[in-house]
């Protein structure tokens, strides 16, 4: 098996929140996730990047008991989650926060109800200090008390992600995981979404994964990059994470495949169009393969 | 060469046959899997909803929101069919009856037709497409858009927070519906058989007294309460394997509403067959088909 292009200084000496040995996950005939094994020390911000389909959402949602690995296990604070039972996971769940991708809010409550509806299932006591809490979380978040009666179809997507995060955060947790914090966002409100990501880590003592496409983004917040390749296009044998390092290491990578994700180039994809091209093609994606191919030959 | 040629067809086109008919049985196959594999999925989610009822109260402030969407939103559209039944039956059934001279005993009939059959399984029909396809696509949203993993990632289990409720709510209200339906259809048909048809009212409110018996009105609504389960297991789990976009809503809503009618027929049949056995064991002198 060849090893990833390099491992993560950062991960020999502290303890470990988050670890996942060997985990696979397969869905019918499909390999989604193939003997995954990524530890996560306490503190860090480790991004996971990669194409659409490899895996990355499903390897976040199986790192909070989301998703039952086929194979492997994975453990948080050294505890394998997926030996829990219902109780015990419960309880284990208090101290994650999860950013979904689209925020997922509940529709039928208002955002003050979102936000405090981690409390209401962990049981904590409501109150006047609950309320002082989620007004707090929304305004460490840049919104208005005045959002607290709305609902989430009031909101603009990057108000929603942000209601998502201060929900994520009400309880303090340990582990916050973001799956792609900054899509479908504009540039501003990207780097907005970036700056709170860090202002989280700096004011808690928190871990956090996001997985994501934007490479910016990553760059600025991840302490740690790792990147995932679709394990239908891999090499026999070789390791679905195709990339291990720093953000300054993966400028420098010498991996083709990295290199051409950083830097957003088609590469070989162009190929497999001109491949399937001789199968099926309509008129349209003629055009579309033409303009490739002259940049290709640029 | 002739006969070489012809030969060389035929075995082709047997082949082709033979092809077809492993196709035919491949897919029938798949079909009879994907069939039991769904069945079974649903009896383990059915088993999970009731496990979730006996061992946990349900969460606060999650049982009055779907009561009013099951129950009180629903009454109007079921009084009016119901009404709207009643009537039809006595239209219908009312040419026959003169024909043998028997009008007087309109009242039996539809009232028998209406508290034994048609009341329950009104209700159910309408609480299927009212109810049941709403909760499909309301979980089917949740499911597309994660909110059902945001639930599940904060600590709450979505069968015991989304599914208990609305099952409480559809097997305890649809009695009441059933009630009423059975009750509008009484009264739309004693209108159109006594006001308009001129039937004798004495006669009519006799008859319908010596042959509906309150062992009729319990076997309604007993069913009913099996119809009102499989509406929302069916709606629910429908939802909770929604395909991805605005089109897996779609058809989820829809297979709810179809799988639930489907089910619901056929639960009534082997419901009436198993309360006849029940009725011939209290009163063995009654007459039943089996």
């Amino acid at each position: 098996m060849l090893a990833p292009e390099s491992t993560n200084p950062l991960q020999s000496n502290a303890e470990l929140l988050v670890e996942t040995r060997d985990m696979s996950l397969v869905f019918g005939r499909q390999t989604v996730l193939n003997r995954i094994s990524i530890s996560i020390p306490r503190g860090q911000t480790l991004a996971i990047i990669g194409e659409s389909g490899c895996g990355k959402t499903m390897l976040l949602k199986s790192l909070v008991g989301l998703l039952k690995p086929t194979l492997g296990k994975i453990f948080f604070d050294g505890v394998d989650i997926h030996s829990l039972g219902d109780v015990e996971l419960t309880k284990m769940r208090r101290r994650f926060g999860f950013v979904f991708q689209n925020a997922a809010l509940f529709d039928s409550m208002t955002i003050g109800e979102n936000v405090a509806f981690p409390m209401d299932q962990h049981g904590v006591p409501k109150g006047k200090n609950a309320q002082t809490l989620i007004l707090d979380r929304l305004a460490e978040v840049g919104l208005p008390d005045a959002v607290v009666s709305k609902r989430p179809a009031q909101l603009s997507g990057g108000m929603r992600k942000r209601v998502g995060l201060a929900r994520a955060l009400i309880l303090e947790p340990d582990l916050i995981l973001y799956d792609e914090p900054t899509t479908g966002l504009d540039p501003i409100m990207s780097d907005v979404i970036n700056e709170l990501i860090m202002r989280t880590r700096r004011k808690y003592p928190v871990t956090s994964v996001m997985v994501t496409h934007d490479m910016l983004s990553a760059k600025k917040v991840a302490d740690r990059i790792i990147m995932l390749y679709p394990f239908s296009r891999l090499i026999k044998g070789e390791s679905q994470v195709i990339f291990d390092g720093t953000p300054d290491e993966i400028e420098n990578t010498t991996d083709r495949r990295v290199r051409q994700f950083v830097r957003g180039e088609a590469g070989e994809r162009l190929m497999e169009m001109r491949a399937a091209r001789s199968e099926s093609i309509g008129p349209g994606d003629l055009d579309t393969l033409k303009h490739f191919d002259a940049r290709g030959e640029e | 060469m002739k006969t070489a040629a012809r030969s060389l067809n035929s075995s082709g086109l047997t082949e082709r046959i033979g092809q077809a008919a492993r196709d035919l049985a491949m897919r029938c196959g798949n079909f009879a899997f994907d069939v039991i594999s769904e069945l079974g999925d649903i009896a383990i989610f059915a088993s999970q909803i009731l496990l979730w009822i006996v061992t946990a109260r349900p969460k606060k402030g999650t049982l009055l929101p779907n009561f009013y969407a099951v129950g009180v939103l629903s009454l109007p559209v079921v009084a009016l069919t119901g009404t709207f039944i009643g009537m039809v039956l006595a239209n219908q059934s009312y040419t026959q009856f003169k024909n043998i001279g028997l009008e007087s005993r309109l009242g039996a009939v539809i009232n028998y037709s209406l508290v034994r059959e048609l009341g329950p399984v009104l209700a159910a029909t309408m609480l299927a497409g009212r109810v049941g396809s709403a909760m499909a696509a309301v979980l089917g949203t949740m499911r597309v858009t994660e909110q059902i993993d945001a639930l599940i990632s904060m600590g709450a289990n979505p069968i015991h927070y989304l599914v208990v409720p609305r099952f409480l709510a559809c097997v305890m209200l649809i009695p009441a519906l059933t009630i009423m339906a059975d009750f509008m259809g009484i009264l739309g048909g004693y209108f159109y058989s006594v006001v308009l048809l001129g039937i004798d009212h004495s006669q009519y409110i006799r008859n319908s007294r010596d042959f509906v018996s309150g062992f009729d009105f319990f076997a309604g609504i007993f069913k009913s309460v099996f119809f009102g389960a499989i509406i929302a297991v069916v709606s629910c789990y429908r939802g909770f394997h929604c395909q991805a976009g605005a089109e897996g809503v779609g058809r989820a809503a829809t297979a709810a509403f179809v799988l639930s009618f489907v089910l619901i027929l056929i639960l009534d049949l082997l419901l009436n067959i198993l309360l006849d056995f029940v009725y011939l064991a209290i009163w063995p002198g009654g007459t039943t088909l089996f």
